[in-house]
């Protein structure tokens, strides 16, 4: 008689359960970032620096682009945009800041989360420079001017006249590290 | 010991063990499938009892029992309970008993695991339950414990999530088993396409647990790193998404909708038959509708999720495979209609739950049609509507499948009948009530309260104390059922070993009640 004739088949099914937890917790988060930094699901606009446009190529129409902040409600800053809303030429490159102030009375780090609305702007916005790479470390009651420079895409559907670019800013809760203690 | 003997007699029946170390120690199925069926007995007045104190609070408009804390973890707790803890421990504890009845096998494939399968349970759910007695009491963020809303809660979480991977460990290991039996344990000659239907829709559901039971896990998992190890898979700031929560949640979800839903499509096609006394219409087509159903359940978990800002694309293709799944489930009532149709029908009480599932799952099917198009989705979506839909399509859908398979096979269990007067009384009376309680639920739905808040706006407040009247009326009827399960055990008119008229399949063919041991010699009508 053989050993066990369950033993293959169980055997089988033990590895499928092992397969789709590790398809649960390993494969579909980097999944998940993958699709949506393709498609720009989510809002989700690019999350390092683009180079600049070069070819100069500028549509023949302007549209509004909000800015909007939002504070987690953990955080204890202030967080604004310096212009609420600009009008903008797809194709051309411009620049803006936000103004974050550390309202506590210890040091902290923050990070800006940034998102787009309509979702389906976010892949035609593009920024060459943006606060929202790195986390910024403040003092105790330290203020900053922090800077965004971008542009939209000139192929951007005629459809949107206007897109909405928020940052969500969150204490990270790490200790800072080049801030003295002065 | 009878090791003697048991080498000398072919059909040495020795029984079971004396004393209550024979619950403990057992690894046989009939045994180890009524632990479950009681466990779930337990666990379904536990989840009721929580029922009934949400459905108190919502008798007025304001807040007057419960503080909103405690209320939502009442909501959190029932679904819980009522889907891991009574549903689908019920469903393995009737596919234990049956299915290696219904294929002719000696016992399940892998006895003590079984055992293991049965008894993490109630350690997991003390562990859930003991959740409300802890500080910050239990989790109050909905059973679906979305981030980051989960992640805000007390430390008790962390029980929470334990509990839920011992839920799982038991469902897999049992999954594992019933497969195992169902490939390997069969009668001699007996091919698939020969199976009931139960045994069926149990190895396409057991599939499912295995798919995606690990994928909670892993999603729970990634909760638990997120609130105690600083992990930001869900964590915006740490460049997480909560809203991957929710596509991994609904991937694991809208499968697990199936596997409470599945076995309660075998039972019913096992009970109609019966009673019309006419083989099952379509089997071969019930078979392919399963596992159409079951395929289709992995492609739409994104329906749950209308409001969550997909593009227009993504919320298209969920809808229409959502649609899709109307048409093996169509099948299914059409065939099941069709069995009807001119049989020589009598309304036992197992066939007037069959008839109950029939209407009322349907009814629960169709407001499903609705809430898969996108556009009034978003107007539905969180609203009473929601919670109408899935009680109508689990309460007198799976529950009542369970229900009419308790009275269809207790008489086998047993060997004794159940009272009929009071089977039927049960019937009638969870029926009126039950309809009582959840139709006004579409009503306030669609007018726009919301789920799982503990307070709402004055013009809810008629249908919502009509509706507690109908919670607190099903609740206690379910008592009769208790009832008249106590009183079959006891005794009662003997029942013979086919028991039904028109019931057909081998399970029939032990006497009743069966034996300890059935089908040591496999039978020989399929070799």
């Amino acid at each position: 008689m053989k050993s066990n004739p369950h033993l293959l088949l169980v055997g089988k099914l033990v590895t499928l359960s092992m397969a789709m937890f590790a398809f649960g917790y390993i494969v579909m988060p980097p999944l998940y970032n993958i699709i949506c930094d393709i498609t720009g699901l989510n809002g989700r606009t690019n999350s390092a620096a683009v180079s600049a446009p070069v070819g100069q190529e500028v549509a023949d129409r302007t549209i509004t682009v909000e800015f909007v902040s939002v504070i987690n409600s953990s955080a204890a800053w202030s967080f604004k945009p310096q212009v609420q809303t600009m009008e903008v030429i797809p194709g051309k490159t411009y620049t803006t800041n936000y103004i974050a102030k550390n309202l506590s009375g210890a040091a902290a780090v923050g990070q800006a989360v940034p998102s787009v609305a309509p979702s389906s702007a976010a892949k035609y916005f593009n920024k060459i420079e943006c606060f929202c790479f790195t986390r910024q470390e403040f003092e105790a009651r330290a203020e900053k001017e922090m800077p965004l420079i971008f542009f939209v895409e000139p192929d951007l559907p005629r459809s949107i006249d206007t897109i909405t670019l928020s940052y969500t800013y969150f204490n990270t809760g790490e200790e800072p590290e080049n801030v003295s203690d002065s | 010991m009878s090791t003697a003997a048991a080498g000398h007699h072919e059909h040495d029946d020795h029984g079971p063990a004396k004393g209550w170390t024979r619950w403990l120690y057992t690894t046989n199925h009939k045994d180890i499938g009524t632990l479950y069926l009681l466990f779930a007995l337990v666990m379904f007045f536990i989840g009721g009892g929580m029922a009934l104190i949400i459905r108190a609070e919502l008798f007025q408009p304001g807040l007057q029992l419960v503080d909103p804390l405690f209320f939502n973890s009442m909501t959190t707790m029932h679904a819980l309970v009522m889907i891991f803890g009574v549903v689908m421990p019920a469903f393995v504890g009737l596919a234990n008993w049956m299915i290696p009845m219904m294929i002719g096998g000696p016992d399940m494939a892998l006895p003590r695991m079984n055992n293991w399968s049965f008894w993490i349970m109630p350690f997991a759910f003390l562990l859930l339950l003991s959740t409300l007695f802890m500080e910050g009491g239990g989790p109050a963020g909905g059973w679906t414990l979305y981030a980051p809303l989960s992640l805000q809660g007390p430390d008790s979480f962390a029980f929470v999530i334990f509990s839920i991977h011992f839920m799982g460990i038991s469902s897999v290991m049992g999954s594992i088993n019933i497969v195992a039996t169902i490939f390997n344990m069969r009668a001699p000659g007996m091919s698939l396409m020969q199976m009931p239907l139960f045994v069926w829709t149990w190895l396409i559901t057991a599939y499912l647990l295995i798919a995606v039971i690990p994928v909670l896990a892993g999603a729970v998992t990634m909760l638990l790193t997120d609130r105690f190890f600083g992990t930001s898979f869900f964590n915006a700031a740490g460049g997480g998404d909560p809203v991957m929560y929710q596509h991994i949640f609904w991937f694991f979800g809208h499968p697990e909708v199936y596997i409470l839903i599945l076995p309660a499509f075998g039972i019913i096609s096992s009970i109609i038959p019966t009673f019309a006394r006419k083989p099952l219409f379509g089997y071969a087509s019930m078979v392919y509708a399963t596992a159409s159903i079951a395929f289709l359940s992995f492609i739409v978990w994104a329906h749950h999720m209308f409001t969550v800002g997909m593009p227009l694309a993504g919320e298209m293709f969920f809808m229409f495979a959502t649609m899709m799944i109307s048409v093996p489930t169509g099948v299914k009532v059409f065939n099941w209609v069709a069995t009807m149709w001119r049989g020589s029908m009598t309304f036992e009480t197992p066939m007037l739950f069959a008839i109950g599932f029939l209407v009322m799952f349907t009814i629960g099917g169709l407001s499903g049609l609705m809430l898969a198009i996108t556009p009034a989705d978003i107007q539905y979506h969180d609203t009473y509507f929601v919670v109408a839909h899935f009680h109508y399509v689990l309460v007198p859908g799976a529950i009542y499948s369970i229900m009419a398979a308790t009275y269809y096979w207790l008489p086998k269990w047993t060997g004794n009948m159940y009272d009929e007067k009071w089977g039927k009384i049960h019937f009638w009376v969870s029926t009126v009530f039950l309809n009582v309680l959840f139709f006004p639920m579409h009503f306030v739905g669609l007018a726009g309260m919301p789920r799982r808040i503990p307070d709402y706006n004055l013009q809810f407040a008629d249908w919502n104390a009509i509706a507690t009247i109908g919670a607190f009326g099903f609740g206690f009827s379910q008592l009769i059922f208790v009832y008249v399960i106590f009183k079959c055990i006891k005794g009662g008119a003997k029942a013979t070993d086919e028991v039904w008229d028109g019931a057909e399949g081998l399970e029939w063919t032990v006497p009743s009640p069966a034996p300890y041991h059935t089908f040591e010699k496999p039978p020989a009508q399929y070799s």
